[in-house]
């Protein structure tokens, strides 16, 4: 690790003014992966600026039902959080499935927002990869894509984004609040994470002086019937090769509402927007499901490895939205 | 995971007290409070710290390293490269004569060559006053190479794979009969094609040195299973005496082979101290050590089985292919369990080996039983299949009474009873026989069984027993403590050896100025200690009733060795209750402190007396018998019907290890093999990038050992009846348990789902 100036911020204005000051700093956050990836020597901060004193860590319920979240909660917390299980319960489960409990009780959920890939070829300085070191090639390509991307990738990068709550909060339509000395922004979090394109090294659109502050979820009725599934190559302790976080209502058999988005697919939490076009009004049958599924990955694209995240993808859709019919929203 | 009771069987009847308890391991406490010393945590003052830069390139030449920008960093003292690194001796040629010679990871003489060999070679050591600084100047080096062509895809290269030759430690080929006829005139068979991964050992505990020099005396803090070893090998790396090279490690951090061999951050750590004049200490990171230890070799094995209607095996054939490193590591006997399971009329076994441009392969637990029983036990349950017939019966019918391959005796056999009692703490008659015919609502259920098997070893070792005008007895062997709970054990056969408490025995080890012990390896160090230290006992208790018979005041005076048992801490006559004394009484009225006993001499002379004892005992007792543990691994499996995720949910392990002496530790060493069985059959795999030879999950994130989630209760049992030919009876328990292990759970898997997968690991993929 390379040595790096500390400061530790109290208040918002005073982290903008920091980061404004020097954009090649970095927020520190639970430090989870900032603190990984600067030992990997792949983050290079000059200045780390702590802000878990940031006022910011409380979960608020908002007029007309919904809820604002402070980015320095730390994820435990929020998993654990009444008001979350009762309205957002894929939004808890998911949290839980990620990581461990060490790693929860310090991570933030402006951090898990911020996590960057796992992609090997990403972590191996000895590798070509233009994540990391813009205008370089991807060495993955031919190489290990197992857990690589089947949407949204490009030729340059095919990484997929690992969090599992931002596959809930996809979901769940949340908006992330932005703030910078230009003043605040929000941003729908489905249009935070970016496709990687030409310009893998471009993850997020927060731009560099910009420092999340809360992330909004919107009052809904349908999410209290939701789950999050994931499936991954052990237990507990790894990260998905295919999640699905699912909310549905039904009336006389037809599917009057539904949230959709999968995680370990994409360079980011991706929203199922075709999926859920195509079940909207239709029967709320396992055939029906399939057919949405299948509409969801028509485009997707099999590399050397991950071929099996096409049929993984349809038959966990298809599990998960089976299992919230049939058993409702996880308690 | 929980605790399950690891025996039902009535105790036998003993003839001690402690030997068989489950007794709590004596290191425990130092352990859990944090007191016991692991290497990297040796004070000294004025102490610096190294670390390593290593090759990005996977063959070539150093150009150029530029090291500036490294020696720039404040703190840095010395960045220590092929270009002003003293000369180093190369490791010697390996040789069976001298088994330390066997001693070196890799045959690279490290920081003395400009050459390449692997991707991931160390090519400097920096060294600074803080660990921090030197990690951070080791990514400031700046190497340049000139790359040449190099062979690492394993897969590709199995065209050229070369028959491997024997050795007396090692037999590459073996036959009877003409098995490829038998095969093709079976009427019924299977002619199978298994591969296993690569995989590496991740012990908790990285490789770790701290490494101090006084003029040409050196002192050496580092985790490894094989001090004797180590010791010879610094010594002649360095061109020093060997009796001036101080070896320490009382306390080991797992190592499970891969701390068994010397590899570069060993060698590096006492060349910075060498350099620097300080003392030094170097940490591997998880990935340094993925890069510079050896992991088990991955294979390509070929198992066939021919059978009559009957299920009695006409013929059985297997064959692998493994991996080593141009610039070492040894073939793995692969085929070895196929020698001794199955009494086929025919059987044909070969090994064969690819040259590939990486870092050599290595011992890791069970190497060559660990994998090679995956594809054995699985070919045989898909001929139970064939035949129609229960894969236990078809064991059954081809237990064999004599050694199938050669007909030599067993020295002990008890595989039918390992079986009985499994199948009946499993509930084994409760499987319905079809595939797929087994389920708990959308998880489909499997039950699989395999047979576990591990050869038997014996080493030489040199022991030392002190009693105490007190009563209390010192135990002294430079042995190694990895976890197992060897110190335990150990104390409680010299516990009962001398009929004392368990609590008056301490047991010294895990240092090289203690007696020389045998490496930790092969399941065989409790055996070699064991039959050291029995015989030391023995001698010492003769020379304490000499002591006492020659006494006018002793009522021992004039009794004969034959007469004595050892008990209530003293000598007593047989059968005659209260006509002997304490060893303390004894010691006092001779005006002794202590008596003590030795069996192995570490003189020079004393230690060739010793391997030539060892190699003859070793070969005389090959061409007499074969012995082995052996057990039946049961398991139940859940398969998710929409994902393909396999949970095992149950296991049952019974086993024949000859008699136990701890059942606690041993019990653990079990269940701990049978967990590490668990990983290879589902998760563990070392990612090589074909293309260059490069480890690509070097990190305990990316390379998946089974998780507490991954694991159910695991009900270890075993027979406890010692072999005969063994020091009190005991087979080593510490790799039996990883055999069989992985077949047991693909053949649940397919009694789940219908699917042989034959490709570990069994990832969900394999089943969508
Ligand atoms: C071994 C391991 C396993 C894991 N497994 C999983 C898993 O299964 N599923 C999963 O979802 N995650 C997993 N994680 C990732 C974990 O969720 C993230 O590391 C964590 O959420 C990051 O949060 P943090 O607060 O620690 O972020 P930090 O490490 O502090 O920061 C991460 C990044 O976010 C930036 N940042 C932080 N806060 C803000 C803010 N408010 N505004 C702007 N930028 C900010 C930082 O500057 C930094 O660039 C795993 C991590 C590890 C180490
Ligand atoms: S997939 Fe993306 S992150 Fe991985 S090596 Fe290629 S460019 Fe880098």
């Amino acid at each position: 690790m390379r040595p790096f100036a500390y400061v530790s911020a109290t208040d918002v204005a005073g982290a903008v003014r920091a980061i404004s000051a020097e954009p090649g700093a970095r927020f520190l956050g639970g430090g989870t992966n900032l603190v990984d990836l600067m030992r990997e020597d792949i983050e290079r901060p000059g200045t780390v600026i702590d802000i878990t004193r940031l006022p910011l860590d409380g979960v608020e319920e908002l007029p007309g039902g919904g809820v604002r979240i402070g980015a320095l909660v730390r994820n435990s917390h929020l998993a654990a959080h009444p008001l979350i299980r009762a309205r957002y319960p894929v939004l808890s489960q998911a949290i839980l499935t990620g990581a461990s409990a060490q790693l929860r009780n310090m991570a933030t959920v402006g951090g898990n927002l911020m996590q960057r890939t796992r992609c090997v070829y990403f972590y191996d300085g000895a590798a070509d990869c233009g994540r990391r070191e813009p205008g370089a090639g991807c060495d993955a390509i031919g190489g290990f894509t197992r857990n690589h991307a089947i949407l949204g990738a490009s030729d340059r990068c095919i990484a997929t984004h690992p969090s599992d709550m931002c596959v809930a909060l996809a979901a769940l339509d949340a908006e992330i609040e932005i703030e910078s000395v230009r003043g605040t922004r929000r941003v729908p979090l489905t249009a935070f994470h970016r496709l990687p394109g030409d310009t893998p090294h471009l993850e997020t659109v927060l731009a560099a002086d910009e420092l999340i502050t809360a992330v909004e979820l919107p009052a809904s009725a349908l999410a209290a019937t939701s789950r999050y599934r994931k499936v991954r190559d052990r237990a507990s302790y790894a990260f998905a090769l295919v999640s699905v976080a699912a909310a549905l209502e039904t009336g006389e058999g037809v599917v009057t509402g539904v949230r959709l988005a999968l995680g370990g697919v994409a360079a980011r939490p991706w929203r199922a927007h075709e999926a859920e076009r195509a079940l909207l009004g239709a029967p709320a049958t396992e055939e029906s499901f399939l057919r949405a599924a299948e509409a969801e990955l028509a485009p997707a694209v099999a590399r050397s490895q991950n071929g099996f995240k096409i049929e993984l993808a349809r038959r966990t859709i298809v599990a998960t939205l089976r299992q919230v019919l049939t058993e409702g929203g996880a308690a | 995971m929980t605790e399950t009771p690891v025996r039902d069987r009535p105790a036998r009847e003993r003839t001690g007290r402690s030997v068989g308890r489950p007794i709590d391991r004596v290191d425990g406490p130092a352990k859990t409070t944090g007191t016991a010393r692991f290497s990297a945590e040796y004070p000294y003052p004025d102490i610096a710290y190294a670390a390593l830069v290593h090759a990005t390139i996977t063959r070539g030449r150093i150009t150029g390293i530029g090291a500036e920008e490294a020696l720039a960093v404040p703190g840095v003292l010395a960045v220590i490269t092929h270009t002003n690194a003293p000369p180093m001796k190369p490791p010697p040629p390996v040789s069976v004569l001298n088994l330390s010679s066997l001693a070196s990871g890799s045959k690279v003489n490290y920081l003395n060559t400009d050459e390449v060999h692997w991707s991931g070679q160390p090519v400097a050591v920096v060294v600074a006053e803080t660990q921090e600084a030197a990690a951070q100047a080791a990514g400031l080096v700046r190497v340049t190479y000139q790359e040449s062509p190099a062979t690492v895809d394993f897969a590709g290269e199995q065209g050229n794979a070369t028959p491997q030759k024997s050795n007396p430690l090692q037999q590459g080929e073996g036959h009877k009969g003409d098995a490829e006829a038998a095969l093709a005139a079976a009427p019924v068979s299977v002619d199978l094609r298994y591969t296993t991964p690569p995989h590496h050992h991740n012990a908790m505990e990285p490789h770790a040195t701290t490494a101090a020099w006084d003029g040409d005396r050196l002192t050496v803090h580092d985790g490894t299973q094989n001090i004797g070893w180590l010791r010879t090998a610094l010594a002649q790396r360095f061109g020093v005496p060997a009796e001036g090279v101080r070896v320490i490690a009382p306390f080991v951090g797992g190592a499970f082979g891969g701390k068994t061999m010397v590899w570069a951050g060993t060698v590096l750590t006492v060349l910075a101290a060498r350099v620097t004049g300080r003392a030094v200490r170097m940490t591997l990171t998880r990935e340094g050590v993925y890069r510079t230890v050896g992991g088990r070799t991955p294979s390509a094995q070929r198992v066939a089985l021919g059978a009559g209607a009957d299920g009695r095996l006409t013929a059985l054939i297997h064959t692998s292919v493994t991996q080593v490193g141009r610039v070492g590591g040894s073939p793995e006997q692969v085929t070895s369990q196929s020698r001794h399971l199955y009494d086929a009329a025919a059987i044909l076994v070969q090994q064969r080996i690819v040259e590939l441009d990486m870092l050599s392969n290595t011992v890791m637990r069970a190497p060559g039983e660990s994998i090679g029983t995956f594809a054995l036990e699985a070919a045989v349950d898909e001929l139970a299949c064939e035949l129609g017939m229960d894969p236990i019966e078809l064991r059954m019918r081809n237990e064999p009474e004599r050694n199938p391959i050669d007909g030599k005796r067993f020295s002990h056999r008890m595989l039918r009873e390992a079986y009985a009692l499994g199948a009946e703490r499993f509930g084994w008659a409760d499987r319905t026989a079809p595939p797929g015919s087994m389920r708990d609502g959308r998880w489909l259920v499997g039950m699989g069984v395999a047979s576990a098997y591990h050869p038997s070893w014996e080493m030489a070792a040199n022991v030392t027993v002190r009693m105490s005008a007190d009563g209390t007895v010192l135990v002294r062997c430079g042995f190694h403590e990895m976890g197992m709970g060897g110190a335990t054990a150990q104390g409680q056969i010299a516990a009962d050896a001398l009929g004392v408490p368990f609590e008056a025995v301490r047991v010294e080890y895990g240092d090289s100025d203690l007696p020389t012990g045998p490496g930790a390896g092969g399941s065989a160090q409790t055996a070699s200690v064991a039959a050291s230290l029995t015989k030391a006992c023995e001698k010492l208790r003769r020379s304490l009733l000499a002591l006492a018979r020659r006494s006018a005041g002793s009522p021992l005076r004039g009794a004969r060795p034959g007469e004595v048992e050892a008990r209530d801490g003293g000598l007593h006559r047989a059968g005659h209750p209260g006509s002997g004394e304490s060893y303390a009484a004894i010691l006092t009225r001779a005006g002794r402190p202590f008596a003590e006993a030795a069996v192995g001499s570490d003189t020079r002379a004393g230690t060739v007396a010793g391997q030539v004892r060892f190699m003859s005992k070793f070969l005389m007792d090959r061409r007499r018998w074969m012995k082995a543990a052996c057990g039946a691994q049961f398991c139940e499996v859940r398969v998710d019907q929409d994902t393909g995720e396999v949970r095992v949910s149950r296991w049952v392990g019974a086993f024949d290890v000859g008699r136990v002496i701890n059942a606690k530790t041993a019990a653990s060493q079990l269940r701990g093999g049978i967990v590490m069985g668990i990983g290879m059959a589902l998760s563990e795999e070392t990612l090589v990038d074909p293309r260059n030879g490069r480890i690509m999950n070097p990190s305990l994130a990316e390379y998946h050992v089974p998780v507490h989630a991954d694991i159910p209760p695991i009900d270890v049992c075993y027979l406890d009846e010692p072999d005969p030919t063994m020091p009190l009876g005991l087979v080593g328990i510490g790799e039996v348990g990883i055999t069989g292990a992985a077949a047991a759970v693909a053949n649940a898997v397919h009694h789940a789902t219908g699917r042989r997968v034959r490709d570990l690991p069994i990832t969900l993929d394999k089943l969508l």
